[in-house]
């Protein structure tokens, strides 16, 4: 391995080599400082006699006598299924102070696309025990499914919910095989303290002997923020599809992991894109999400949940807009639902579940699931807008239809959205309550239900009472 | 893309890597041509020349590009990116450079796909039981039939005389034809001018194929989808735009078309889109029944599946590829419906390969020649006469997905002023779950007065004042919309409340249609129209009660008025409608 002290130029993340042989595009780099220091790069342009290197931990350190080495190889990720139960920086050295990790192989990070003849779609339930999700948003295993948040919001305790209580119906059949089921955490510039609060979380419940934890703290370098969700996805699918684990990602902050390619960008002098962001920023999301899903014939699932928290709360801006366009859906968690105080606060409007449809009905979940969400939506929406009405002619000018729609918007967020992040709803306490909900509404009004399953499950007036105390 | 199996292709040149960027390779001392396709690096990944400047020639590549090396070969193949054409092509699915991904698997044994690997757009050894149309010593012209194999159970595919064999109105005599069996490659007629026809033709994608001429579209493209057919249809040969913000239902209303439209074949294109939602097409279409037949919906279906993670280049290709595969069955007289979904990602690609080449960047950097490239597409639709001198048409109807929903962005612009038929998805709309979520004041067809002669002879003599009376009803809602937020619902008069009233049966009823119900999905234009009628009998009915005086409250809450919402999921329709009208007739004039 040829040793190279021709450093031409240093700027931002990037420094210039010249060379006197090929170097492959994406190809691994040592750079050794003055100081005796190993930083680690990532060739970003090879040109014959000068590449472009994008340093991972940042070029501070880094003059022009440092000494670059160019490793023959793109960038691995050490796989085994020793890896649960550990903590990991943002580019997959052990940072828990246990072992050092045997891998059993060394696979790629940048994933190869998987061929769409060979997936199977997606269409298994996974019970979160959250209403607002299971019962309007559901979340099927193979899908992508992000949480669109604001700064200040508390997605992270949405997200540790999900985790912690996400189980699939097969699991609960066969509680001795529960373990197949891995939580992957990749953290991407996020603070030591809501570091702390996953970390924590895993610890109380145990989670995290069934966990793998990739951390890029706020203060570590941007530009390893592009190689962690990478490293994470690429043990995702080696578990789930080597190992036949259900795994489920999460990765949080997808807006720093954004912020990061913006600046290699502006680093380069690309042109860029909307609001400064390169214009590959699609494919380059893309190339993350949809590394979610199944495969025909492989065990395991990779399930996605990206947290992006959207700057000025705007799902226009362009990190929550191309994720919206690429993932299965999205959930919102509102800022005013938040201060209502709400638990969790999420706005079911806005919010999405693509492969809902086909995850959910007779033999799946519940034969009524579709019709109810389907009801709940149009009758919290028509709420919704009856509440701005409400506050210019007030309540007393409104029809008895209209009052009843707005009583149903309040107990809609009340009863069903707020359970607390600690409860955990089986579908079918929250198809429950749904109907106690639906039953406040005349019957004539939910000409979006079957009349078999209105029959079957809406509450004559007496027995709603009651209903909704046991609830209670 | 049959290069790398067919041995007569000759490397006309090698260059020499000199720089790798993502999917731009610059290459020294490359005697090419523009858009020829060449073979970079050692692992030959397959790429298109976009660039020459001086002994410079750049290069992107339909794979990814990690690994390559400055120093490694680029070999020219000397021809442009084609398809093949021929029996084969319908139930396939291809990746954007016409790779069989069913075959990609299979050689790759892997469900990732890997790299320098390359399969024939259509199977070279598969043999079909070819049918001759046409005799010895029969004379014929370019793109003439002269014979016939049957691809599916649904479609015949005519094996035709390469257009570019003869020149126009040249014609030449058949030496030698026989009825048999043979794989594509073979030749199954020779004419005397020297040209052996097979079964398989290449086509450079980037090349509309050469028509007579084109015809005004005088026959709807009728889709069962009531909103399209009902208010804003679109022709055989028409064009149309679907934009719509993320969550709106754009890949839904697809997918219905390519399951419901009375085209004779089916071309979709998944540009730049979800891998689970291709998986669902591919596992889907083979068990739905084509409504027209009874067949599998995959006899009639060719499927362009390039996600959103697969090369870049291969999205911006595959567009092309999609509309010379419709173009070729055109060529056969059959009328050819092209899904594309979605045109934004394939402008992104654009965007993404101009902006690695540091061309001056337009508007929102996209491309300066974007508006060139999107009205190239979408004039390569319409209602041809062919060069045989057979019928085909070509509708394109593309998917745009604005950023933020912004329908003011470039692609959306620059295709609103190519395409005649609108239909603008609304957020809002899809939040209450109202679908599909086309916006009934924005969207529009200009289409609508050519095709009305075919839906009152094929359907009613008055379905254009049907129509008309809905649009009226719906507009005037709007309207009123804007006064009730103000004042509230019962502030207005009592002959306004009632028109809100029937335009509520109008949006629930009519304009809404449940995609996952089995019998709502698909909604013939008789029941279209039937449906509009019922709710004009309950106005009607309605009006003539208030204007006995009978209070507004006790006509709105009649028993049989909510079962127009029923009428969607009535299978035998007919009857329903017809009791329904009596009823509710009936239960209105009991009031007086």
């Amino acid at each position: 391995m040829k040793e190279y002290q021709t450093i031409t130029e240093i700027s931002g993340p990037l420094v210039y080599a010249e060379v006197d042989e090929a170097i492959g595009y994406d190809e691994i780099v040592e750079i050794e400082t003055a100081q005796g220091e190993t930083l680690r790069g990532q060739v970003l342009e090879s040109s014959e006699g000068v590449v472009a290197i994008q340093v991972f931990e940042g070029t501070s350190g880094i003059d022009q006598n440092a000494s670059v080495r160019f490793l023959g190889e793109t960038m691995k990720m050490p796989v085994t299924e020793d890896l649960l139960g550990r903590v990991l920086d943002g580019s997959g050295r052990p940072i828990d102070g246990g072992p050092e990790i045997v891998p059993e192989e060394r696979q790629d990070i940048v994933g190869a696309a998987i061929n769409p003849y060979s997936r199977e779609y997606p269409e298994e339930f996974i019970e979160t025990g959250v209403s607002a999700i299971d019962g309007m948003n559901t979340l099927v295993r193979g899908q992508k499914l992000p949480i669109f948040s604001s700064s200040g919001q508390p997605h992270s305790e949405l997200a540790m919910q999900i985790a912690r209580q996400a189980s699939v119906p097969e699991e609960e059949e066969d509680e001795e095989d529960g373990s197949e089921f891995a939580v992957i955490f990749g953290a991407m510039g996020i603070t030591q303290e809501e570091a702390n609060e996953f970390m924590e979380d895993f610890e109380r419940t145990g989670a995290l002997e069934r966990s793998v934890v990739f951390m890029n703290l706020a203060d570590d370098p941007a530009v390893e923020r592009t190689v962690t969700p990478r490293m994470v996805l690429t043990t995702a699918e080696y578990l789930a599809f080597e190992k036949d684990y259900h795994v489920l990602v999460i990765l949080t902050d997808m807006t720093n992991y954004c912020e990061a390619l913006r600046e290699i960008g502006a680093a380069r002098e690309e042109v860029p894109g909307r609001r400064g962001y390169p214009g590959y920023m699609y494919t380059d999301l893309a190339q993350l999400y949809e590394r979610a899903g199944r495969i025909q014939g492989r065990e395991g699932s990779v399930t996605q949940i990206p947290i992006l928290t959207m700057p000025g709360d705007d799902d226009t801006h362009p990190i929550p807009d191309l994720t919206g366009y690429i993932t299965e859906g999205q959930i919102y968690v509102d800022p005013d639902l938040n201060s209502q105080g709400l638990q969790p606060p999420v706005n079911v409007l806005p919010s999405l579940s693509r492969l809902m449809d086909d995850g959910i009905g007779e033999g799946l979940t519940r034969e009524d699931h579709g019709d109810v969400s389907d009801q709940m939506y149009a009758a919290y929406a028509e709420g919704e807008d009856l509440r701005d009405l409400v506050n210019i002619v007030g309540r007393e000018a409104l029809s008895e239809r209209d009052n009843k729609f707005l009583d149903f918007a309040d107990a809609f967020e009340t009863e069903f959205i707020d359970q607390g992040f600690d409860t955990n709803r089986d579908l079918e306490e929250t198809l429950s309550i749904g109907w106690d909900l639906l039953s406040m509404l005349p019957k004539e009004e939910l000409n979006r239900v079957d009349e078999e399953f209105i029959e079957k499950y809406y509450r004559e007036e007496d027995s709603e009472r009651k209903v909704v105390e046991a609830a209670d | 893309m049959s290069k790398a199996e067919s041995t007569e292709t000759t490397t006309t040149e090698t260059g020499v890597i000199q720089s790798v960027s993502g999917p731009v390779v610059s290459a020294r001392d490359l005697d090419a041509r523009m858009n020829d396709v060449v073979y970079v690096g050692d692992e030959g990944l397959m790429g298109e020349v976009i660039e020459i400047e001086g002994d410079i020639t750049t290069v992107q590549v339909y794979e990814e590009t990690s690994g390559v090396a400055p120093g490694e070969p680029v070999e020219n193949t000397g021809e442009p990116l084609s398809v093949d054409l021929g029996p084969g092509m319908l139930d396939a699915i291809y990746d954007g450079v016409q790779r069989p991904l069913d075959v990609l698997e299979g050689k790759m044994g892997s469900p990732y796909l890997d790299r320098g690997v390359d399969a024939p757009g259509i199977d070279l050894e598969e043999e079909w039981e070819f049918e001759p149309t046409v005799e010895e010593g029969d004379e014929v012209g370019r793109g003439d039939v002269v014979g016939v194999v049957e691809e599916t159970v649904t479609i015949d595919h005519k094996v035709m005389v390469p257009p570019d064999a003869l020149d126009e109105d040249e014609t030449t005599e058949v030496t030698a034809i026989e009825s048999g069996t043979f794989d594509v490659t073979e030749t199954v007629a020779e004419l005397a001018n020297g040209t052996d026809v097979s079964m398989h033709q290449e086509w450079p994608v980037r090349e509309a194929r050469p028509s007579e001429n084109k015809k005004t579209p005088r026959t709807p493209l009728v889709s069962g989808q009531r909103i399209l057919d009902g208010l804003f249809p679109i022709a055989k040969g028409g064009t149309a735009a679907i934009p719509g913000p993320f969550g709106s239902g754009k890949t839904v209303t697809q997918h219905q078309l390519a399951k419901y439209a009375d085209a004779d074949i089916i071309v979709y294109v998944g540009c730049g889109e979800r891998g689970n939602e291709m998986t669902e097409v591919i596992e889907d279409f083979p068990e739905l029944e084509d409504p027209a037949n009874g067949n599998p919906l995959m006899a009639r279906t060719s499927l362009i599946a390039n996600t959103s993670n697969m090369p870049v280049a291969a999205r911006e290709s595959c567009i092309y590829t999609g509309i010379t595969i419709a173009e070729y069955y055109r060529d056969m007289g059959y009328d050819v419906a092209l899904m594309a979904d979605s045109t934004s990602r394939w402008a992104e690609a654009m965007r993404e390969i101009s902006s690695r080449l540091e061309e001056m960047p337009g508007e929102e950097g996209y491309p300066a020649y974007l508006a060139a490239r999107l009205a190239q597409f979408y004039e390569r639709a319409g209602y041809f006469e062919n060069v045989n001198g057979t019928e085909g048409s070509v509708s394109a109807i593309g998917a745009v997905s604005p950023p933020g929903g912004d329908f003011s962005e470039p692609v959306t612009q620059n295709t609103l002023r190519i395409v005649k038929t609108f239909w603008a998805l609304d957020a809002d709309l899809a939040e209450r779950r109202h679908f599909p979520s086309i916006n009934w004041n924005e969207s529009y067809s200009l289409y609508k007065d050519q095709l009305d002669p075919w839906f009152q002879e094929n359907v009613a003599e008055d379905w254009p004042e049907k129509r008309q009376w809905a649009v009226d009803v719906l507009d005037e809602e709007t309207e009123l919309q804007e006064i009730v937020q103000l004042v509230g619902k019962d502030a207005l008069p009592d002959d306004q409340q009632l028109t809100l009233e029937v335009a509520r049966y109008l949006r629930e009823a009519y304009l809404q249609q449940n995609a996952f119900h089995p019998v709502d999905t698909y909604c013939p234009p008789e029941k279209t129209y039937l449906m509009l009628t019922t709710i004009e009998t309950f106005s009607d009915e309605a009006f003539d009660a208030l204007e006995a005086g009978v209070p507004v409250e006790e006509i709105t809450d009649t028993e049989s008025a909510p079962k127009i919402n029923r009428i969607g999921v009535q299978d035998d329709y007919e009857e329903y409608v017809a009791d329904l009208k009596a009823e509710i007739t009936e239960e209105l004039r009991s009031l007086y």
